[in-house]
């Protein structure tokens, strides 16, 4: 049977639709509801509960912490300050990417580090002649996202901790209604939001506390096809679904660099020594084959195609996580690894691995569709990332 | 002295701002008149009762267009259409029908009702989608002159007869079917419970002086339906922060491609020398030039109120004359202490999740009972009375957009029909309590607590909508949506092309193809026709 997170008792009673998807080896909820209309828009308009317990959590401490995250990630940690969270990648001595996920600096000798997948390996390896613990609590943390324009707010209601002084990227320890949490500005929507880590026993009680003081401002509980929408608006890319991690690559073809994931402003080449340096020195010396980037499909051509066999034309609700072709000059020169339409902003967007000399913003491309069984291409054109960032982000 | 404007813009309502923001765009010198101190028109949000907003006027988003949306980038200027997924009919027998989001969920509450009907649904679905699919085109289409020999006009009329043909026999006849019944008869031939043809049947009523058995009322029906099978997933729905979040958006997005928009600026007089619109003249007198002027007001108040008696010829001001305004519709919006709770939802429960009462308001409620109910409403405003037992469709907007009242409090909209212009004895403010007092009282048959939910209360006539927006008798779609007033006759025979007999004298408002709701296709179509010209 798959694991069930410290909530389910909660979001099993609300999950209406029994729409389920697996996560890491959890269960969670795709969406609570029969549709996921109204839990992607809590996202953007009001604000949205997303239990994302399944990450993959580990506690790094000790005096030789800072020098084993420095070695392992592309991001400068060392210049982290304590209460700081930073977004990086990690690499093999390739320089390709393994995974993705954030370290928040708990104090001066302490770090919590997220993954998508299992790292204690990976990081116990880099460890060697350390003096270091890595702990791995994936299953003894809870975590909550609490996400929307409304979301500090309700949070406010819940704690005396001064949150409008909570900067982007930025964690404090708060008490909320009694219970021990780390508050954390970060999350996976590109809005404005909150990650709530906590000790799993205390879950249903923060689960009820956020629900009972969040819903007359609109908190919805939403799940994972919600989630997907904004991540792909917010331009936050998926391992397993926009790049293979270098650990589980068949062959060398499948993995990615920082640099072609668009990632090169979370590589910091003048640290010194870290996994990779030296093939992603040279990689960034000659710049990178690929890029990562938003293509935005353009809705005429995409009319057009589907009037000629006499419909209007269909629109991806739920987010698709296939690789789709794109042609420039009717060779192909990419492809695409998640798309939707954004409910939002009323275009079909993806996000996609484009060769270098055609990822040029505005650059026109052609994404491959099938209409009625055929396989077409729609006009599309390279767009800047992210799609949606709206200014309540970072404010 | 060279004119400081390529162009002016009269009335800052929601086609006017999107005809300045598309002038702009190309790179004219537009500036928007608006006579209000905001903008908006009859899409407006107004806190009239401290810490509530109000969408004043109109308050759901169905056919704003996609391309609009998209060209300007107006989520990028705070445009956010939230959705509205359901619609509750409250019986009078204390049972319920309910249209939700999703099918199953729909199929299985009609199939209580009438298992005919719930198998019908489906094929109805379809040939409303088959029907609005082949009148969706005619929305962007600028109307050929059917009577002209210039080539652009017959090369028009080509197309629209090549797309009539190609929409087929069966569809064309189902077409010929929707263009001249009623929607009372049409739906007759598709189901037999009454309470979904009542339902059904108010949307084809709506913002027009008829009843449900008048004959064309079916295609308000289909103007209606249109929005639901867009390109956009549920069009239908809230815009954040209520309707004046539309116009915000739009003002957003004309004022950052060069647009000026100046409120509390109201032009009394179109310049016209020689046949020629020259310019505009203020309330306060002042006077602006500009070689095109653009008006988004309606039919009556472009042509008879801003132009001398003596510029147009007389068959066409006669046409205009005769253009009908005919408002047919109120507006009762509420603050409320609590939710109201409506008997026929009260005594459902769901095992799973919200309470159904709970997730029904946040949907429509139509107070449309029967088909009968609707029809005597409008018997009543036939002879000159507001329906003493009006048809409502009750939206809560706070529901789906907690900004919209302090938390744990609510607004509601209630649309009314009918409340006539034309009054018995004219609108009062004794008349304007007393038709309060019928929606209420209706209401209240239904959910029983709201008298005492009621914080505040805002009654609107056609006379407050005529007298505050300028919307002539009041009618919302700026002249009424029959078919003799539609597409190449929308406002007036050979002049439906968003221009006029006055040369650089422009008309972009809902009273020009396609008409009325919060499109944004008038303003768009008639900045493309100016562009074309100039």
């Amino acid at each position: 049977m798959l694991k069930r997170t410290p909530f389910h008792e909660r979001t099993s009673a609300l999950c209406v639709s029994q729409a389920w998807r697996r996560w890491a080896g959890f269960v969670v909820a795709s969406s609570y509801e029969l549709q996921h209309d109204r839990e992607y828009h809590a996202i953007r308009s009001s604000a949205a509960l997303l239990d994302v317990t399944p990450l993959y959590k580990y506690l790094v401490t000790g005096r030789d912490a800072t020098r084993l995250l420095d070695r392992v990630v592309t991001r400068d940690v060392a210049r982290m300050h304590p209460g700081q969270v930073v977004y990086t990648s990690w690499c093999d001595s390739a320089g390709k990417v393994i995974d993705d996920g954030t370290i928040s600096r708990l104090d001066d000798q302490r770090y919590r580090l997220t993954s998508a997948d299992p790292s204690y390996r990976w990081i116990a390896e880099n460890a060697v002649g350390l003096d270091v613990a890595i702990e791995d609590v994936s299953d003894s943390t809870a975590a909550l996202a609490l996400q929307g324009p409304l979301s500090r707010v309700i949070l406010e209601r819940l704690t005396q901790t001064d949150l409008a002084g909570l900067k982007y990227f930025r964690l404090t320890p708060a008490t909320v209604r009694g219970i021990p949490v780390t508050i954390s500005r970060t999350g996976y929507t590109g809005d404005l939001g909150y990650e709530l880590w906590l000790d799993a026993p205390h879950a249903l009680p923060l689960w009820d506390a956020l629900v009972e003081a969040g819903t007359p401002y609109g908190l919805t509980p939403c799940g994972m096809l919600a989630l997907d929408l904004a991540r792909i608006e917010a331009a936050l890319m998926l391992a397993e679904v926009d790049y293979v991690s270098a650990h589980h690559a068949l062959i060398a073809d499948q993995t990615s660099s920082p640099f072609e994931l668009n990632l090169a402003w979370t590589v910091k080449l003048e640290k010194g020594y870290f996994v990779g340096r030296d093939a992603l020195a040279a990689e960034h010396a000659r710049g990178p084959a690929w890029r990562f980037t938003g293509i935005e499909v353009e809705w005429d051509s995409l009319e057009r195609l589907y009037a000629e066999v006499g419909l209007p034309p269909r629109l991806p609700a739920v987010a698709w996580r296939t690789s789709v072709p794109l042609y420039s000059n009717g060779s192909q020169v990419g492809y695409a690894t998640s798309g939707c339409w954004s409910p939002l902003l009323k275009k079909y967007i993806a996000l996609a691995h484009v060769r270098s000399p055609y990822a040029a913003p505005d650059a026109p491309l052609e994404m491959e569709i099938t209409v009625e069984h055929r396989r077409k291409r729609a006009a599309a054109r390279v767009v800047k990332t992210p799609f949606f960032d709206p200014a309540r982000k970072r404010a | 002295m060279a004119p400081r404007y390529d162009a002016i813009v009269i009335g800052g309502g929601h086609n006017g701002l999107v005809n300045a923001a598309y002038l702009a765009r190309a790179g004219r010198r537009v500036v928007v008149l608006e006579r209000r101190d905001r903008v908006g028109g009859a899409a407006v949000s107004e806190q009239i009762f401290p810490g509530f907003t109000y969408s004043v006027y109109s308050y759901v988003v169905s056919l704003l267009r996609p391309e609009i949306i998209r060209d300007l980038d107006l989520p990028r200027h705070g445009l956010h259409i939230l959705p509205l997924e359901s619609t509750v009919t409250p019986m009078l027998n204390g049972d319920h029908l309910a249209q939700w989001g999703d099918h199953d969920q729909s199929r299985r509450e009609l199939h209580r009702h009438s298992p005919r009907d719930a198998d019908a649904y489906d094929e109805y679905g379809r040939l409303m989608q088959w029907m609005a699919q082949a009148v969706k085109p005619i929305l962007s289409m600028i109307p050929p002159d059917p009577a002209s020999l210039s080539p652009r006009d017959l090369l028009g009329l080509l197309r629209f007869a090549r797309h009539l043909r190609g929409i087929g026999g069966v569809k064309l006849h189902a077409l010929h079917k929707l263009m001249t019944m009623s929607s009372a008869d049409f739906l007759d031939e598709w189901f037999e419970t009454d309470v979904l043809k009542a339902t059904k049947s108010a949307s084809g009523v709506i913002g027009t002086f008829l009843g449900p058995r008048s004959p064309g009322t079916a295609y308000v029906l289909l103007h209606h339906y249109m929005g639901e099978i867009d390109g956009v997933f549920r069009a239908w729905g809230f815009a954040k922060g209520g309707t004046g979040g539309v116009s915000e958006a739009i003002a957003g997005a004309a004022r950052a491609a060069g647009a000026e928009i100046r409120t509390s600026a109201g032009v009394t007089k179109v310049l016209v020398r020689g046949g020629r619109a020259m310019g505009v003249v203020l309330e306060n007198g002042d006077e602006i030039a500009a070689p095109i002027v653009v008006s988004g007001l309606d039919p009556r108040l472009t042509f008879l109120g801003l132009l001398e008696p003596d510029v147009l010829p007389p068959d066409f001001a006669d046409a205009i004359r005769r253009f009908k305004f005919r408002g047919s519709s109120g507006k009762v919006n509420l603050a409320l202490g609590e939710l109201p709770r409506f008997t026929c939802l009260e005594s459902v429960g769901d095992a799973r999740g919200p309470a159904l009462s709970l997730r029904a308001l946040r949907g429509a409620i139509s107070i449309s009972p029967s088909v009968d109910h609707i029809e005597r409403a409008y018997d009543d405003a036939k002879y000159g009375e507001f329906s003493r037992a009006p048809y409502m469709d009750v939206v809560i907007p706070s529901m789906i957009d907690p900004g919209m009242a302090p938390p744990g409090k609510h607004v509601m909209s209630i649309f009314v029909q009918y409340a006539p212009y034309k009054l018995n004895g004219g609108w009062t403010d004794a008349k304007r309590e007393a038709f309060g007092d019928a929606v209420i009282e209706t209401l209240s048959r239904f959910a029983p607590n709201i008298r005492s939910a009621i914080l505040h209360r805002q009654v609107i006539t056609p006379a407050d909508i005529e007298r505050v927006t300028g919307l002539s008798e009041g009618n919302i779609f700026a002249g009424e949506l029959s078919l003799h007033q539609l597409f190449f006759f929308r406002p007036a025979h050979a002049w439906s092309r968003y221009r006029t007999p006055v040369g650089g004298y422009f008309q972009c408002g809902s009273g020009t193809h396609p008409g009325g709701g919060i499109m944004g296709a008038n303003g768009r179509l008639a900045a493309l026709e100016i562009l074309r010209s100039a």
